[in-house]
């Protein structure tokens, strides 16, 4: 059953942009800092490269591959990216050793500003996040409204749960779940991974158990597994708690002046560009879109480039913004 | 709800199994496992021969001390090391102007760290080994204590090269370290296809897990073995030649 998946990332690789339309080139042994030979006269910024610090998420899902591809092409910057979680990334950012990252952890980004370790933080894209578990649903949650009542149920039936247990962005959101819902998780059947979410989606899936996952990962990995929905997040009606933004954030440069803050800059207007919104739009896997972009609004939104509760932003208000979101990109009939 | 896939055989051609990988792709992550993996060893052959043979040849106080040391090191869990060069390499660490982290640079250090003990250990066993008497012979033909130490070279070349196939078995197929600092990172081209900068082959393979692929991580751990024989078969042609 699981062996049969292998045939179906073929389809994913087919919508990896249209490559092989030009076969000229070749590159030379991974060190070359672009190698475009159409540039507009563009000369590198920097010393050419733009090491990003990001999710498993967004690589997993092969978004960067394509979103990459275009950044190079037009501003002749070799991006190296390195997949990790979101606590890991946010670390990798603060000792400089990275000159940007994209992650999706509110809390956590928001200290990163705090510190002065980041400025310029924009919303690039969202999505959210669902629970998944195994399609015979020992523990009875399915279609349930609630993430907290989802998780209190779990608990109570002492059904297994596997958490990332590695302060992604994922761990970050389930544990803010739990304490949400009153539930100290504790026992034999709360298993922490310490994994990536690919890793814990298919380890949930050999041990019959439940887990939160990003949409994104879910939907691509959904072909290897068999774990199904049980609870949706609110791109289809599930509950706001289960919301999933991404934001880009450049290093700052006045704390580690070796970050290349230009090409990071650069990647930033990118993201936010009509261009760089419209491949995270466009890009789908399995025939469904994975990420909704948010950067582009006629409206001023001052709560993405300041901590969430900085000048009278609040929780309440993040809530209602993601709403806005869902309102206004996903389809009605997602 | 795509079901197309559940159709498709179990068993099908590799090239099939390999999803998104293209032939250049793979290319690349090969030529990086062994630019990085034959870089490190080729540094660690230099140190670790040399450090045997000044262990080896000489006679010095808490010379037991070092000798448990070497051998110790041949069991360093490489995330340990991956993680000691990390925060040497960072760019808040002491090494962080060289800007050498999350590049082949980075992952030869670590590799040459983990190689250097067992390509020095393993030495040192084989000119321990050598027989007293021949060093005797030596030195009763009227060598010198450069000749005697020539002549045990020559006789323990045989465990000298077994050291330098351990070392590279020890640094190709390991993947705590090289993950930690090289960030296991792939370029896009400007057609998207994606080329190693750091990934190796064991580290694509976590990444294949990760997402699981686990017929291509199969598919991929079979490149790294058939790549293992290669080198030690041509290292074992060596041993042989040298031998007759």
């Amino acid at each position: 059953m699981q062996a049969a998946g292998a045939g179906s990332a073929l389809g994913l690789a087919g919508c990896l942009g249209g490559n092989e339309s030009t076969p000229t080139e070749t590159e030379g042994d991974g060190g070359g800092g672009g190698q475009s030979d159409d540039d507009g006269g563009e000369s590198s910024i920097g010393d050419g490269t733009l090491t990003l610090a990001t999710t498993t998420s967004t690589y997993d899902t092969g978004l960067l591959d394509v979103v990459n591809t275009a950044f190079q092409n037009t501003f002749d910057i070799t991006v190296e990216t390195i997949s990790q979680g979101t606590g890991a990334a946010i670390r990798t950012g603060r000792n400089g050793d990275a000159d940007i990252i994209l992650v999706h952890a509110r809390g956590p980004e928001d200290q990163f500003i705090r510190d002065g370790a980041g400025v310029n933080r924009r919303d690039v894209m969202f999505n959210d996040f669902v629970i998944v578990g195994p399609p015979d649903d020992p523990a009875g949650i399915n279609g349930m409204g609630s993430a907290t009542e989802a998780f209190a149920t779990i608990a109570e039936q002492e059904a297994t749960f596997l958490s990332r247990g590695d302060d992604s962005g994922t761990n970050v959101k389930e544990l803010n779940i739990w304490e949400e819902a009153g539930v100290d998780p504790s026992g034999s059947w709360y298993q922490e991974t310490g994994q990536g979410m690919g890793d814990t989606l298919v380890q949930a899936n050999q041990a019959g158990g439940y887990t939160l996952a990003d949409r994104g990962t879910f939907l691509a990995t959904q072909d290897n597994i068999d774990l199904v929905i049980h609870v949706q997040g609110p791109l289809q009606d599930g509950p706001a708690i289960l919301r999933n933004p991404y934001g880009v954030i450049p290093v700052n440069p006045a704390v580690h002046d070796n970050v290349n803050y230009q090409a990071a800059m650069a990647y930033v207007g990118f993201l936010t560009s009509p261009e760089g919104q419209s491949i995270i739009g466009d890009y789908t896997a399995n025939g469904s879109q994975l990420f909704f972009p948010n950067a582009l609004a006629e409206e001023p939104d001052f709560a993405q480039y300041v901590p969430q509760d900085y000048g009278g932003t609040s929780a309440a208000r993040e809530k209602a913004r993601f709403q806005h979101w869902v309102d206004q990109v996903v389809p009605d009939d997602y | 709800m795509t079901t197309v896939p559940l159709l498709s055989p179990v068993f099908t051609p590799i090239p099939l199994q390999l999803s998104d990988f293209s032939v250049d792709y793979l290319v690349s992550i090969i030529a990086v496992t062994l630019q990085v993996s034959l870089t490190a060893v080729a540094l660690a052959t230099v140190a670790g021969v040399a450090l045997a043979v000044v262990v080896g040849f000489t006679d010095f106080p808490g010379k037991r001390l070092v000798e448990a040391v070497i051998n110790t090191g041949m069991g360093f869990p490489s995330v340990v090391v991956g993680l000691v060069v990390l925060i040497m390499l960072s760019n808040t660490g002491p090494l962080g102007e060289f800007d050498l982290l999350f590049s082949p640079g980075a992952m030869i250090i670590s590799q040459f760290i983990l190689a250097l003990p067992v390509v020095a250990s393993v030495s040192l066993s084989a000119i321990e080994s050598v027989d007293e008497s021949l060093a005797d012979a030596a030195f009763a033909a009227g060598g010198t204590g450069r000749d005697v130490q020539v002549a045990v070279l020559r006789e323990a070349r045989y465990g000298i090269t077994t050291a330098i196939l351990a070392g590279f078995g020890r640094a190709i197929s390991e993947v705590g370290s090289v993950l930690i600092v090289g960030g296991n990172i792939a370029l896009n081209t400007p057609t998207g296809e994606r080329v190693s900068f750091t990934r190796t082959l064991t580290t694509a393979i976590t990444l294949e897990a990760r997402k699981g692929e686990i017929e291509t991580g199969i598919v991929l751990g079979v490149v790294l073995l058939a790549l293992a024989l290669t080198v030690n078969a041509l290292g074992n042609a060596l041993r042989a030649r040298g031998e007759s």
